[in-house]
């Protein structure tokens, strides 16, 4: 085998068990676009326009508690700058490649592809064609977000609204933070971003209380750094 | 809502993640910005999961017979014992479930 097929191969398979909490997320998603009344396009289009669950989820919230373009796209831009440090840290090992490999590869930097990638990239530096990993991680992602929207577009019609399936929301987002829940930092930082969130819901104008929450939250991330740093 | 909507939520998520790789030769954030971006999911995610579980329909705090606090600390209970995420989600799924269609009924 060539070592392409085999490098995009490996990430074919590193990034499999991952998929498996993928394919829930991705029916719940679609569920909640065909309940909140979205035609089955928009919601099958948002999944390929913007390739990202956690974005695709807030634009569904908070358009349904009413809010502007202008506080959904800002929004959706705080809910991303995780991605920020994705690119960061890859940087060291893509930017030597080609334009046209960089714009590919943006699309499909998601969560999961660049937890098995970043493992893999460190591990083979000296691969010529270590960029493959990363594409066949990510259009795994992409492959199997898309199938489990449909799935869950074709379920949204049957599904019940009395199931109070939109509680999976909740539970989805509290589900990728359970890695921190042991970090004593990390359970202040979700409280006050939580606490802010709740009372400013009513309090701050244009439903902006996620952006006020996140930049609340992170200024005490920020302090908690800078004391950690100040003891070493 | 609008397509324009979610092509500008999709320009722009597409922008986070091509503007490293894009503009930067080598890694230029240093160590303390690195450490306050890896807090953005715990910065984020809760103003996502509170509100809706805290708060009813008008809007106001409601912490007596709501099912919704009692199932969400059931998924995170699960969550930091399996660290499971399915576990996770099911535990809270199952525990409201139970709480919606058997106690309160």
């Amino acid at each position: 085998m060539n070592n392409r097929l085999k490098t995009l191969t490996k990430g074919i398979a590193d990034v499999s068990p991952l998929m498996i909490p993928v394919v829930p997320f991705g029916i719940i998603f679609g569920v909640i676009g065909m309940e909140l009344g979205l035609s089955a396009y928009m919601t099958f289009g948002m999944s390929v326009i913007i390739f990202g669950g956690a974005s695709q989820i807030v634009l569904l919230q908070l358009f349904s508690g009413g809010a502007s373009s202008l506080v959904v796209i800002t929004s959706v831009g705080a809910v991303n700058s995780r991605h920020l440090l994705y690119g960061a840290v890859f940087s060291e090992y893509l930017s030597h490649l080609k334009l046209k490999w960089k714009i590919i590869l943006s699309y499909i930097l998601i969560d999961q592809a660049f937890a098995v990638s970043n493992t893999y990239f460190k591990k083979n530096k000296e691969n010529e064609f270590k960029h493959y990993h990363l594409l066949g991680a990510g259009f795994t992602c992409w492959t199997v977000w898309q199938v489990s929207t449909i799935l869950g577009i074709v379920l949204g019609s049957v599904i019940p609204e009395e199931l109070g399936l939109s509680f999976t929301i909740s539970l989805t987002f509290l589900a990728l933070l359970i890695n921190d829940f042991r970090k004593f930092k990390n359970v202040i930082v979700m409280l006050v971003s939580g606490i802010v969130a709740t009372i400013g819901y009513n309090i701050i104008p244009f439903q902006a209380y996620i952006i006020v929450a996140a930049l609340s939250g992170l200024l005490v991330a920020t302090v908690l750094t800078l004391i950690n740093l100040k003891k070493k | 809502m609008h397509w324009s909507t979610i092509i500008y939520c999709g320009i722009i998520t597409y922008l986070t993640r091509f503007s490293m790789i894009f503009l930067l030769k080598k890694d230029i954030l240093n160590d303390r910005a690195k450490q306050v971006l890896s807090y953005v999911p715990s910065a984020i995610f809760p103003a996502i999961i509170f509100p809706p579980i805290f708060l009813d329909n008008t809007s106001s705090l409601d912490f007596e017979s709501n099912p919704k606090i009692l199932a969400a600390i059931f998924a995170i209970i699960a969550g930091y014992f399996s660290k499971n995420i399915i576990a996770t989600i099911f535990a809270g799924l199952i525990s409201y479930w139970f709480l919606i269609f058997v106690y309160y009924q």
